[in-house]
């Protein structure tokens, strides 16, 4: 055992040598650039991920977003959810928002909220930074909350009592989680090599 | 003529007048501070800032690049395809009012103005930009109606290439401080909606660029002014415009672009969805002659078209007149730049018969496009299953064909 461990002494020094070296070359070279304070840093902060660490105070029930969607969001997604748009002028057609379960192994797959979206957490971040329609940030928290927590609901996913806020948001176990491959998002494959398509 | 052609005549007519005087105005206001004398019509100045020729009628239509008419490799600016991500035009952003702020798992935060971000080290580079829906098959609907598949820009549009400059993002993040644990970069841009993006520190390391000119000038506020994010070779969406921020963080932010439409959902898996789908493939086409165009009698052609790859540079292509019974190599543009357009050029005596004209790249990793029916193969479908389904069709890389007529008329003969 001692053999063993004189032998990694060399080896240790260079991992050592090498790490600070790599330290090193973090050291600022051309100082350019301020600090920005926590409070800047906290304002342009508001992309989620999927740990929810991002998410504001605040709470929202499908009662409560069925309102609201019915006034902000159906006029695009659909009374329902389920209808999207075939077409729309000088944008995109609005996509469904719910059903969809079942067809993705199919010619026609329909990727909703429910039927493919991996993560709860990226509802709530893309309503609140892109949607209405050209009224972009126009919901509060509480709103978010509430029209996140009834597009899940639709889609079966909670009840419609359930208070969705910081805490539950990130702990939904969305249906389709393990429908992708590799069944953790990482970049490259377990093998090495990195993700190719033909 | 139509009434708005010669309302531009007369426009340009003017203009010319108006930059005359202009232009005295200026001269004479030399050594003296007149500048508040100098007309408003400098602004339209076309001699300030140069216009193509009336005769020349290469533009955008559905904003998709006019592959047909762009010669050489360098896509002209104003010629780059747009995907639209905002409402009436791009954002108008003041660079004065303009920042960039890298924050998250770095030792020092740091907030950059336009002017500081051009002070640091400069490179250029040439590199393509390619949507990932760039080529399908599909006839989608897009935010103009639906995509007709007749022409090389109608089917081939969403790619285009530049000579890009900025700053290394590896140097922004060094002068922050990458802290250990950090594996991914959220990069976000400044415009209504806040497109986000996640990005692996590997290849921002690499090669990732903070672009601000774009063919000698400033990038346009269409193409993400002040600067931009540029990961070469990489899905058009990776390339934020109008970035402002980039935070380090430990794994992929799963933003709604990496969970929806940009996850493969190829029936050979099963229903599973395959995410991060990163690098373009290789990829030709044939620009001349191509769908739409008329060839006036037999006689001499000089067959062109643009070759690329997002894992390197092209080494060869090959170029077949009888629909891939025999190929012959064309001749390549040199230099050809790692993931960048590449132009090919190949004789061709057109003795008046039916033709069928395609292209067939290989990239310097040896990897070569593949036929519609190995495409197909990799999807686990029929290549008929392209016509039909309403799935979303992206790196669509196959060999494209166009027919040529015994009258001259060239078509898109993928499916035929």
């Amino acid at each position: 055992m001692r053999y063993f461990l004189n032998l990694l002494g060399p080896g240790m020094a260079l991992i050592l040598s090498v790490a600070c070296s790599t330290a090193l070359a973090q050291t600022p070279t051309y100082k350019l650039g301020r600090a920005p304070s926590a409070e800047e840093i906290q304002s342009w902060d508001v992309a989620i991920g999927p740990e929810g660490k991002e998410l504001p105070p605040g709470h929202g029930t499908a009662q409560e977003g069925a309102k609201l969607y019915a006034q902000k969001c159906a006029g695009c997604h659909g009374p329902t959810g389920t209808e999207g748009e075939t077409s729309a002028k000088g944008r995109r057609p609005a996509p469904p928002l719910v059903g969809g379960q079942g067809t993705l192994n199919t010619p026609n797959p329909v990727r909703t909220i429910g039927s493919f979206w991996p993560f709860a957490t990226t509802i709530w971040d893309y309503v609140y930074r892109t949607m209405p329609w050209n009224e972009e940030r126009s919901l509060s928290a509480d709103e978010v909350y509430a029209v996140t927590a009834f597009l899940l609901y639709r889609n079966g996913i909670i009840q419609e009592s359930d208070v969705l806020d910081a805490r539950s948001l990130p702990k939904i176990q969305m249906p389709n989680r393990n429908g992708f491959v590799p069944p953790e998002p990482v970049w490259k494959a377990p093998s090495g090599n990195r993700s190719r398509t033909p | 003529m139509n009434s708005k052609q010669s309302g531009r005549r007369r426009f340009l007519k003017e203009g010319a007048a108006l930059a005359g005087l202009a232009v005295g105005a200026v001269r004479s206001a030399r050594g003296q501070t007149l500048g508040s004398e100098i007309p408003a019509a400098r602004a339209k100045d076309l001699r300030a800032y140069g216009e193509p020729s009336r005769f020349e009628k290469a533009a955008r239509a559905d904003l998709l690049t006019p592959l047909q008419d762009t010669l050489g490799i360098i896509t002209p600016a104003a010629l780059h395809f747009e995907v639209i991500r905002y409402r009436s035009g791009p954002p108008d952003i003041d660079p004065r009012q303009h920042r960039l702020l890298i924050h998250g798992l770095v030792d020092r935060p740091l907030i950059f103005t336009v002017e500081e971000l051009k002070r640091l080290p400069s490179v250029s580079r040439i590199h393509f930009v390619e949507c990932a829906g760039n080529s399908s098959p599909i006839e989608v609907v897009t935010v103009l109606g639906r995509r007709k598949s007749e022409t090389v820009q109608q089917v081939h549009g969403l790619t285009a290439c530049s000579e890009w400059t900025g700053v290394q993002l590896s140097l922004l993040l060094k002068e922050a401080g990458v802290q250990k644990g950090a594996g991914w970069l959220l990069a976000e841009g400044a415009e209504p909606g806040q497109h986000t993006k996640s990005i692996p520190l590997e290849k921002a390391m690499e090669d990732v660029l903070v672009a601000y000119g774009q063919n000698g000038e400033a990038v346009r506020p269409e193409q993400g002014y002040p600067f931009r994010l540029l990961v070469p070779g990489w899905e058009g969406v990776s390339n934020v415009k109008w970035l402002r921020r980039i935070k380090v963080v430990d794994r992929p932010y799963m933003t709604k672009m990496e969970s929806t439409g940009y996850v493969a959902l190829w029936p050979s898996l099963g229903g599973k969805g395959r995410w991060f789908n990163f690098e373009m493939g290789p990829k030709s086409v044939i620009t001349f002659p191509s769908g739409g165009h008329r060839l006036p009698g037999r006689g001499f052609y000089e067959i062109t078209g643009l070759a690329w790859s997002g894992r390197g540079a092209i080494r060869r292509v090959e170029v077949s007149t009888d629909g891939g019974r025999s190929w012959k190599d064309a001749q390549l543009q040199e230099p050809v730049h790692r993931m960048a357009h590449a132009r090919f050029r190949l004789p061709w005596n057109w003795e008046g018969e039916e033709a069928v004209l395609q292209s067939r790249c290989t990239d310097d990793q040896g990897d070569v496009q593949p036929s519609l029916a190995e495409f197909a193969r990799t999807w686990g479908v029929k290549p008929d299953y392209f016509q039909a389904t309403s799935n979303r069709v992206n790196h669509f890389n196959s060999i494209y064909p166009w027919k040529v007529t015994r009258e001259g008329s060239v078509r898109n003969a993928l499916f035929s």
